[in-house]
C-alpha cells in the first residue's frame, strides 16, 4: 500500500514493559531506538508522549468471528476489524462459520479482500475443514491454501470435527502446505442441548449441562491422532483443568500441539449464569473457579500458547431472550488485552514480554504470518505495533465499542489498561485511543 | 421518638378504666338479650383483634343472664381482611381466622363485636363477609367505643361509650387478654395509632 | 419480595406465612360461596409458553376466587421455533395493565428474566411475577402445596399443633422424593422448601436421573427405593412423573425400559405395605399409573394426591394475596 505514511516518534515508551526509550517509526518500519529524550524530532514528525506506556508488537487474534458474509447485522469485516484495531490488533483470523461457509477459495478470497478494503488490520481467513461445516467431506483445503488468502489455519469452529477418521485425514492433508487444524473440541453427543457448564450451578438452576469431559475427550483423542500422523494440531479455546493437563502431557511427549484460551475463560465463571443473562452464554461455557485457575497456570507456564478472543458478535435480539433460546458467544476484541493485563500481569503471573508472546508472537507463528506480525521490537522490524497505557482505568460500555454488537460480558466492569495507539506497517490505525479512518482506502463508513 | 419502650403512647388520657369497661359490657349484654327477646338465637362474632376477647366477655355475661345460652355454640370470630376496601393502601395484612359456631349463622341474630367504631369501613367489610357466610335473621353491631367520624351509613346497636373526638386524635382500647390491662385511652395528634383501624 | 420465582428465595418465615395464609384460604373454600372480593380490580395474566392445563386451571381458579380479572395468554412455542419473543410478550402484557403475571415456560430462568429485565413494569409500578414452572428449574407453588399437604397431615393431625399445623414448620419429618430428579423442577423446589422448613429429604432415583452436582443440594440421595422405604422410614413419599420418552431414544435413553424402572423405582402394593402406618403418598400429577405408581398406591387411603390438587388452589390464592393485596409502595409488602 502506498499510504502517505507519517513518521512517528514515541517518546519515553517502554518496549515490552522494559526501560524507557524513544522509538522512531518511519517508512513502515522501526527506524531508530534511542535513549529517552534523545531522538531528534525533525519537521513533519508526529511526536507522541508515551511516557510510562508499554509498546507491544501488534496483537494477532487467531480466533475472530467477523460474521461477513451472511450476518452483517451482527458485524461486518469493516466494523469487526475497526474493533480489532481499537483493541491493539494488527491481524485477525476470520473464522469460517459465515453464510456461505468459508469452505472454498472464492469465499476466503472475498473475506480477504474485504479486509484489504477496510484497511484496519490484516485479515487472514480461516478455511473450513469440512464442506459446509457438515463434518462429512473435506473441503478443498489446498485450493484455499493456494488462493490469494493463503489460508494456513483450518477450522470448523462452532462445530467439532468429531469423526475421528475425518480428523485424521485433515491433520495429515494440511501438512502439504504447512497448515494447521484448529479444533473446536466438543463431543457432540455428550453436549446435545447443552446450555452451560455441567456442575453444581447447572444442577441448581436447571440448565442442561456441558460436561468438561466432552471437551477433554476430544482433545485427548486429537493429540494422539496428531502424534500418530506426525501433524501439528491447534486446540481452540480450551476451558478446563483437564484440558490443560492433557495438553501439558502431550507437549511433554513431544506432540506438536498448541493451545489457546479466551480472555473470558481467564476471568469469568459459571456462577454468572445464575442471573440467566444470556450475555454469559458462550461455547465452550464459562467453567468453575478451579478451571479459571488452571488455565491461568497453563498460560503462565507455556502449556497454553496463546490468548485468542473468540470474538463472537450477536445482534441484540439473539441475546435479549430466554437463555435457552439465545446464541452462544461474546465479543472480545476490545477487552482482550485489558483482561489479560488484569488476570495475568497485574497479578504478577506474566510480564509484558509474556503478553507479547501469547497475544502476538505465538499466534503469528501458528498462523504462519510471522514474517509480518509478532516480530521483535528492533530497528528494521515492521512498525506493526500496539501502544498501551497500563495505568489507565476504564468502565466497559458495550455501546461505546467499535464492534457492531453489544454482547460484552464485561459490561459495567472496571478494567485496567487502554490501547492508545495501533500501527500497521507504520500507519496509525488508532491514535489517542480512537480509530483513525484509513486514507486512500474505500473511505467513509 | 423511641426510647426502647413499647411504642404505646402513654401520654394519652384514660377515658374508661377497668370498672367502666366491665360495666359497659354488662349493660350491653343486657341490651342484647332484651333486644333479641332472649339469648337463644344470638351468635356473637368478634372482629379481630380486640373484638374477639370482647365477644368472649359478652358471651360469659349472656350465659349468666340466660342459662340456656351456650357460649361454645354461639361464639365465633370474623376476620374481615379479605373484604377490606383499603388493602391496596397499606402493607399486606396477615389474614386472621374466621370461625363460626358449628350450627352456622343462618336464621340467627348475629351480633358483630368490635372495640372502636370509627369510619364504619371495617363493619362494611364485616357485613359483606357475613353475607358470604350465610343468611342471619338479623345483624346487629356492638362496640365498646363509638368515636364518630362515620364515612358510611352505619350505626351501632349497642355502644359502651360515645366518645366525641377530633379526627386527628387516636383512640386505643386496651384489654387485659391482649394488652395486660383494661383501658380506653385517647391521645393527641402525632402519636402512632395501634388499636384502631379506619 | 415482589415475585415468587424460586422456592430457594423463601425464608422460613416467608414460607410459614404463605402456608398459614393458604390455611385461611383453604377454610374459605369449603364454604358455599367461595369467592372473595379481595383482589377486585386487579388483573392476573396466565402466561403459558408450555401446555399445562392443570396448573393453568389451578392458578385461574385461585385468581377468580379472589375476584381478580384473569387473562389467559397462551404463547406456545419451542426452543426451536421461538414464536413471539419473551420480551415482546412482556411489553404487550405491561401495556395491557397486568398486575401480576403467572408464567409457565419451557426455558429455565424465563420467569427470573421477566422479573428482572425491566420489560414488565418499572421500579415504581412493578408487575409481580409468579413462576408456574420454568424448564427444569423451579415450580415454587407446587412445593408450597406439597409442604402444605404434608403439614396438614403430619403436623396438624399429630396433635399439639393447631388445626392444619398453622404456625408450624416441618421439623423432624422425613420426605422421600422418587423418580426423575434430573428433569424435575418439582424436585428442585421441594428440596429447597422442605429443607427451609426443617424436613429431611432423600432423593431416590437411578443414577442417570440425578444431576451432576446434586451433592451440593441440601438433601441425601439414594439409588435404592426399598432400602430407603424400609431403612429410613419416610413420613411422606413423593413420586415424580417419569416421561416415557426418557426410556426410549436408543443410546441416549436414561433407562433400559419402563418395566425395569417400574420394578426398581415404582411405588407398588408391596412397597406401599413397607411404609410406616402414618406415611402419606404424594404425586404432583399427572400420574403414569403402572409406571412410577401403581393403581393400588395411587388410590389407597394413604394417597393425598387428590387433596394436593385442592390445596394447590389455596396455596396459589395465598401467593396471589400476599403479592398483590398490599400497597405497592409500602416497603412492608414482603412475602
Amino acid at each position: 500500500m502506498t499510504d502517505n505514511v507519517t513518521t512517528y516518534l514515541l517518546r519515553g515508551v517502554r518496549p515490552l514493559g522494559g526501560d524507557a526509550v524513544d522509538v522512531l517509526l518511519s517508512d513502515g518500519v522501526i527506524a531508530a531506538i534511542e535513549a529517552p529524550g534523545t531522538a531528534r524530532a525533525d519537521g513533519g514528525v508526529v511526536v507522541i508522549d508515551a511516557t510510562d506506556q508499554v509498546l507491544l508488537p501488534g496483537l494477532v487474534d487467531l480466533h475472530t468471528h467477523l460474521r461477513e458474509p451472511g450476518r452483517e447485522d451482527a458485524e461486518t469485516v469493516e466494523s469487526g476489524t475497526r474493533a480489532a484495531a481499537a483493541g491493539g490488533f494488527t491481524a485477525v483470523h476470520a473464522m469460517a462459520n459465515t453464510t456461505p461457509v468459508a469452505d472454498t477459495a472464492g469465499v476466503v478470497e472475498q473475506v480477504w479482500r474485504l479486509g484489504q478494503d477496510a484497511g484496519w488490520v490484516d485479515v487472514h481467513p480461516v478455511g473450513a475443514v469440512t464442506v459446509g461445516l457438515g463434518g462429512e467431506h473435506l473441503a478443498e483445503l489446498g485450493a484455499m491454501a493456494e488462493s490469494k488468502a493463503r489460508v494456513r489455519v483450518f477450522s470448523d469452529d462452532g462445530k467439532c470435527v468429531h469423526d475421528p477418521v475425518l480428523m485424521r485425514r485433515a491433520l495429515e492433508y494440511v501438512k502439504a502446505f504447512d497448515g494447521v487444524v484448529a479444533q473446536h473440541a466438543q463431543e457432540p453427543r455428550l453436549t446435545q442441548g447443552s446450555q452451560m457448564h455441567e456442575g453444581v450451578v447447572s444442577a441448581e438452576i436447571g440448565l442442561a449441562g456441558w460436561p468438561a469431559v466432552a471437551e477433554e475427550a476430544i482433545i485427548a483423542r486429537d493429540v494422539l491422532l496428531a502424534e500418530h500422523v506426525g501433524s501439528r494440531l491447534h486446540v481452540c479455546h480450551l476451558s478446563t483443568r483437564g484440558s490443560v493437563e492433557i495438553v501439558r502431557w502431550a507437549k511433554s511427549r513431544g506432540i506438536d500441539v498448541t493451545a489457546e484460551v479466551t480472555p473470558h475463560h481467564l476471568a469469568l465463571t459459571d456462577e454468572l449464569a445464575r442471573g440467566y443473562d444470556p450475555t454469559f452464554k458462550v461455547n465452550p461455557p464459562l467453567r468453575t473457579a478451579d478451571d479459571v485457575e488452571a488455565v491461568r497456570e497453563g498460560l503462565a507456564d507455556g502449556t497454553i500458547d496463546i490468548v485468542a478472543t473468540d470474538h463472537a458478535p450477536h445482534p441484540v435480539e439473539d441475546k435479549d431472550c430466554e437463555w435457552a433460546a439465545a446464541a452462544f458467544g461474546m465479543t472480545g476484541l476490545e477487552t482482550a488485552l485489558s483482561v489479560v493485563q488484569q488476570a495475568m500481569v497485574d497479578t504478577g503471573r506474566m510480564t509484558w514480554a509474556d503478553v507479547a508472546r501469547v497475544l502476538s508472537a505465538n499466534p503469528a507463528r501458528i498462523g504462519r504470518i510471522d514474517a509480518e506480525h509478532g516480530r521483535p521490537i528492533a530497528v528494521g522490524e515492521p512498525a506493526t505495533l500496539a501502544l498501551v497505557d497500563p495505568a489507565a482505568i476504564r468502565v466497559v460500555d458495550g455501546g461505546a465499542q467499535q464492534t457492531a454488537s453489544v454482547n460484552t460480558p464485561f459490561r459495567g466492569r472496571t478494567l485496567p489498561g487502554r490501547v492508545t495507539a495501533t500501527f500497521l506497517r507504520g500507519r496509525a490505525t488508532v491514535l489517542d485511543g480512537s480509530p483513525v479512518e484509513p486514507a486512500g482506502t474505500r473511505g467513509g463508513r | 421518638m423511641n426510647f426502647g419502650l413499647p411504642a404505646e403512647p402513654e401520654l394519652g388520657t384514660t377515658v374508661l378504666g377497668p370498672d367502666d369497661i366491665q360495666r359497659a359490657l354488662t349493660r350491653i349484654a343486657h341490651e342484647i338479650v332484651e333486644r333479641a327477646k332472649g339469648a337463644a338465637d344470638v351468635v356473637l362474632l368478634g372482629v379481630p383483634t380486640r373484638g374477639v376477647p370482647l365477644a368472649q366477655r359478652l358471651a360469659q355475661r349472656l350465659a349468666a343472664i340466660d342459662a340456656g345460652f351456650d357460649p361454645a355454640a354461639a361464639l365465633g370470630e370474623l376476620d374481615v381482611t379479605m373484604y377490606r376496601d383499603d388493602l391496596h393502601r397499606n402493607p399486606t395484612r396477615t389474614i386472621g381466622v374466621t370461625r363460626l359456631p358449628a350450627s352456622g349463622i343462618d336464621g340467627r341474630v348475629v351480633v358483630l363485636v368490635d372495640d372502636v367504631l370509627f369510619s364504619g369501613r371495617t363493619i362494611r367489610a364485616a357485613l359483606d363477609a357475613i353475607s358470604d357466610l350465610g343468611r342471619p335473621r338479623a345483624v346487629r353491631l356492638a362496640c365498646l367505643v363509638d368515636r364518630g367520624h362515620r364515612e358510611l351509613p352505619i350505626r351501632p346497636d349497642f355502644v359502651g361509650k360515645n366518645l366525641p373526638t377530633s379526627a386527628a386524635e387516636h383512640v386505643q382500647v386496651r384489654l387485659a387478654e391482649i394488652d395486660g390491662e383494661d383501658a380506653v385511652v385517647i391521645s393527641g395528634r402525632g402519636g402512632v395509632d395501634a388499636g384502631e383501624e379506619r | 419480595m415482589r415475585h415468587l420465582l424460586s422456592a430457594a428465595d423463601l425464608s422460613r418465615e416467608d414460607a410459614i406465612r404463605l402456608l398459614d395464609t393458604a390455611a385461611q384460604m383453604a377454610a374459605t373454600q369449603s364454604r358455599e360461596i367461595k369467592k372473595l372480593p379481595t383482589l377486585r380490580g386487579r388483573t392476573v395474566v396466565n402466561l403459558f409458553f408450555e401446555d399445562s392445563t392443570r396448573t393453568r386451571i389451578s392458578f385461574e381458579t385461585a385468581a377468580k376466587r379472589l375476584s381478580a380479572d384473569v387473562i389467559n395468554f397462551s404463547a406456545k412455542g419451542s426452543s426451536v421455533s421461538k414464536g413471539e419473543s419473551l420480551k415482546d410478550t412482556a411489553l404487550t402484557l405491561h401495556s395491557m395493565g397486568a398486575d401480576a403475571v403467572v408464567v409457565r415456560h419451557w426455558a429455565s430462568g424465563a420467569p427470573y428474566q421477566l422479573a428482572h429485565s425491566g420489560w414488565l413494569g418499572t421500579v415504581d409500578s412493578p408487575v409481580a411475577v409468579l413462576n408456574a414452572g420454568d424448564g427444569t428449574h423451579q415450580h415454587p407453588t407446587q412445593a408450597l402445596l406439597d409442604a402444605f399437604t404434608i403439614r396438614r397431615h403430619l403436623v396438624g393431625r399429630a396433635g399439639g399443633a393447631g388445626r392444619d399445623g398453622v404456625g408450624k414448620d416441618l421439623t423432624g419429618l422425613k420426605v422421600a422424593i422418587v423418580g426423575d430428579v434430573l428433569h424435575s423442577r418439582v424436585a428442585r423446589s421441594n428440596v429447597n422448601l422442605l429443607h427451609t422448613l426443617g424436613a429431611e429429604v432423600t432423593l431416590v432415583a437411578p443414577p442417570t436421573l440425578l444431576p451432576v452436582g446434586v451433592e451440593s443440594w441440601t438433601c441425601a440421595t439414594s439409588y435404592d427405593l426399598d432400602a430407603t422405604l424400609t431403612g429410613w422410614c419416610p413420613d411422606a413419599v413423593m413420586m415424580l412423573r417419569v416421561q416415557r420418552e426418557r426410556m426410549s431414544g436408543g443410546s441416549g435413553a436414561f433407562l433400559p425400559s419402563p418395566q425395569e424402572y417400574s420394578r426398581r423405582y415404582g411405588l407398588d402394593k408391596r412397597r406401599l405395605g413397607a411404609l410406616p402406618d402414618h406415611a402419606i403418598v404424594m404425586h404432583p400429577g399427572p400420574m403414569n399409573r403402572g409406571l412410577e405408581i401403581s393403581a393400588q398406591a395411587a388410590d389407597s387411603d394413604r394417597s393425598v394426591i387428590v387433596e394436593q390438587v385442592a390445596n394447590g388452589v389455596a396455596v396459589r390464592m395465598a401467593a396471589l394475596y400476599l403479592l398483590l393485596a398490599g400497597g405497592s409502595s409500602a416497603e412492608g409488602t414482603s412475602l
